[in-house]
Parts: C-alpha cells; sequence; structure tokens
C-alpha cells in the first residue's frame, strides 16, 4: 500500500457557550470521526472547549490574497461613523 | 488552503514586493500564510518551526523513560500528561509549518533521515528520577525564556502556535521545580540526586540557547525579520539570572565555580562549545538511540495509518 497521506482538517473551537467558534490550528485525520477526537486531544487537554468543529481544509473558499485591496472596499470612509461631525454642543449621536 | 500563495504569478516586480515586505515586518505588522515573503524567509522559517516541531517530538523520549517508573500515581500522570502536552506542541508546530508549504511527510522524512536537527538537549540520558526535576525546572524553564518571545514572531501561525505552547509549558517548569524541592528537601540521598542531576544538565541547558552570539549565523536577518527578539546571548544571560537563585532556595550548587553577582547580574563560565557542536552534530550520548526510537515508532505505526485509511474508505462506501 502506497503512502497516502491523511487529509488536512482545519478545527475551530467555542471555548464557552455566548461566543463564537474561533479557528485554532488544523490537523491530519484519516475521517470526520477521527478528526473530531484528534481535534479534543490535541486542542482541548484544558478545558478550552465547549464545542468544537473540524472542517475538511479543501472545503473552505478563500479570497484571494492578491486582489485583497479591490476586494475589499477600503475607500468608503462614510461607512464610518467617525466620517461625521457632530456640531459642538449636540448630544446623544 | 494556505499555500495557494506558493502558486499565483506575482504581478508585481521582487525588488518592490520586497520593499514592501520589509516595510510591513518593520511596522510590526504580521505575515500571514498567503502573504507574498522572500523566498530566504520562508526557507528561514520553515527550517525554525520544523525544529522546533521536532524538539517537540523527540522531547517526549527522555521523560516517557520514566513513566513507568514514576514514583507516585500522581507523579505518573502529571508526566503522562506533561509528556502528551510534548506531542501536542509538536503538532501544532508542524501545523505552522505546514502553512508555509512544506507537507508532514516530507517534515517526518526529514526527521527521520537524520536530515533536520532538533534541540540538542534531548540527547542527554535521563538517568534518574531526579532527572525528570531537572528538565523540568532547567530545559522547560529555558525553553519558556526563549519561546515567550517567540509569540511576538513575525509569521502569525508561529505566533499563534507559541502563545498555546507558553500557556502550557509554564505547567512544565513548574512540577520540575517541584519535584526537585520534594527531593532538595528530603534524605540525604534524595538531596545528593537532585545535586547529581543539576550538575549533569546545568551546562547542556544552557547551550539550549545556541551558539555564543559572534557565532550564530542566522542572528543579523533573524532579528531583522522579528523572528528573534533577542540574541542567544541576551537570552542565556536572563536564564541564568532567573535560576541562580532558584537553585539558592533548593540549597543546591551550580556547577560553575566561575559563578559570582556583579551588583546587577549573575557572570558565568563559558560552556564546553566543543561538546555542543558534537552533541549537534549527531554524536551526543544517545542520538543514535532517539532517532531508532523514533524511526521504530514511525514504522510500528504504519499499520494503523494505513487501517484508519482503509476504515475511512470502507465507511464511505
Amino acid at each position: 500500500m502506497g503512502r497516502e497521506a491523511w487529509s488536512l482538517w482545519e478545527v475551530f473551537v467555542r471555548s464557552r457557550a455566548g461566543l463564537a467558534h474561533q479557528h485554532v490550528g488544523s490537523l491530519h485525520a484519516a475521517d470526520a470521526e477521527m478528526a473530531l477526537e484528534n481535534a479534543r486531544d490535541v486542542y482541548t487537554r484544558r478545558g478550552e472547549g465547549a464545542s468544537l468543529w473540524v472542517v475538511p481544509a479543501t472545503a473552505i473558499v478563500a479570497s484571494d490574497p492578491a486582489d485583497s485591496s479591490s476586494f475589499f472596499a477600503l475607500d468608503e470612509e462614510f461607512r464610518h461613523p467617525t466620517h461625521y461631525v457632530v456640531p459642538d454642543g449636540v448630544t446623544g449621536i | 488552503m494556505y499555500t495557494q500563495g506558493l502558486d499565483q504569478a506575482d504581478a508585481l516586480p521582487d525588488e518592490e514586493l520586497s520593499e514592501r515586505f520589509e516595510a510591513k515586518v518593520a511596522a510590526e505588522e504580521k505575515v500571514e500564510p498567503t502573504d507574498w515573503m522572500p523566498a530566504a524567509y520562508r526557507t528561514l522559517l520553515t527550517r525554525q518551526i520544523a525544529q522546533h516541531a521536532h524538539s517537540e517530538i523527540v522531547g517526549m523520549l527522555p521523560e516517557g523513560n520514566w513513566i513507568s517508573r514514576a514514583p507516585s500515581l500522581r507523579r505518573k500522570g502529571i508526566l503522562l500528561a506533561k509528556v502528551q502536552d510534548e506531542a501536542g506542541h509538536g503538532l501544532y508546530l508542524y501545523s505552522a509549518a505546514e502553512t508555509l508549504g512544506v507537507t508532514r511527510d516530507e517534515l517526518v522524512d526529514q526527521l527521520l533521515s537524520g536530515k533536520a536537527k532538533y534541540s540538542s538537549i534531548f540527547n542527554y540520558p535521563t538517568l534518574t528520577w531526579a532527572d525528570c526535576g531537572a528538565i523540568g525546572w532547567l530545559v522547560d524553564g529555558a525553553a519558556i525564556m526563549n519561546q515567550v518571545p517567540l509569540c511576538r514572531c513575525s509569521y502569525g501561525p508561529y505566533a499563534r502556535a507559541m502563545v498555546r505552547i507558553c500557556r502550557e509549558e509554564s505547567f512544565h517548569q513548574r512540577q520540575g521545580f517541584e519535584i526537585m524541592t520534594v527531593l532538595a528537601q528530603g534524605s540525604p540521598e534524595q538531596k545528593a540526586m537532585a545535586q547529581e542531576s543539576l550538575d549533569r544538565w546545568w551546562w547542556p541547558a544552557l547551550m539550549m540557547f545556541g551558539p555564543p552570539d559572534g557565532e550564530s549565523v542566522h542572528n543579523d536577518r533573524s532579528m531583522r525579520w522579528k523572528v528573534k527578539r533577542f540574541t542567544n546571548d541576551e537570552l542565556r544571560q536572563k536564564f541564568v539570572d532567573m535560576t541562580v537563585p532558584q537553585a539558592h532556595f533548593l540549597g543546591l550548587t551550580l556547577p560553575d565555580p566561575e559563578l559570582s553577582f556583579d551588583g546587577e547580574h549573575w557572570t558565568f563560565g563559558e560552556p564546553d562549545w566543543a561538546e555542543f557542536k558534537r552533541v549537534l552534530a549527531g554524536d551526543g550520548p544517545c542520538n543514535k538511540e532517539r532517532l531508532a526510537a523514533r524511526r521504530d515508532a514511525h514504522a510500528d505505526g504504519a499499520w494503523v495509518r494505513e487501517a484508519a485509511l482503509a476504515h475511512a474508505e470502507k465507511k464511505r462506501g
């Protein structure tokens, strides 16, 4: 049997209820069940997690870093509240 | 997903990309896997993270030697947890290295073929139980000194892995110091065992910081690219300043007749750099044994890796 590598999985941990799952790293596993168990052993040895997601790395669609300046709008300052001058004396805005 | 940056043609000429990269790093911005980076930066980081990962993996062996002979169930549980942490640290770091475009198999092959280096310290034997104390106290203590600044390394995935590692490493140092404390305050035989262990581990621990600054090859570039924040000698000095009072607390004597306090720092003697080079080049007390143990473990696990794939295949139907 040839040396086929275990596939790459990205690991996301919710540290406690109320918080979003956050990417913590990656690991290799033969299947989803093993990925979940490995993620528990590698990334939550000290009770860091209340919930785990493992996602095949190939399933993630990422933006192209070469396009980041055109892909992400940067020049629309007016979208930010700091763009607007609130007249002196006006409060509650 | 992390190596797409390797495949695409860069629209800008290398000089301009390089200038932007240098400016970004100088401004303390982080470099992420898909960002353009100079080939030399990629090579430096891949080599450093891989060596670091290999060190964690080989680092399981000296202490693993004592798991079955730990003096109590509590010590056994602690030692198991510590060795498991080392495995975990190796895995965080291999993952970080893979974001630079190298595969796990390539990394493992580099270690098993003897091509890749790992920390010289793990080529020394653990002859007594006190060695588990000395390793936690000194070796993990030195590792923390070296690793805390790496949490601010310019390469994002490495820095993030180091944050996780440093958080866990402190337990390693404390459990080691506790072992030393118990022995140092125990029977005369136990105290002698602690002293003998300290005598053997002190100099190799100082060597962990690498050669003196004048002889260190990658220092300038590593510092400019914010991979390293302190030189080898600076970190070694910090370690000595931190550790000498701890040895005094234990009532143990550091095996260095030149040790003296100058009012601010502890001055210390020169480690045996010929020994350091010998051990790093493969001729330490345990180099062959360590590599043989890794090769055996990898070969013995081959059927498990294959069976897991076959099982996954079968489940997919």
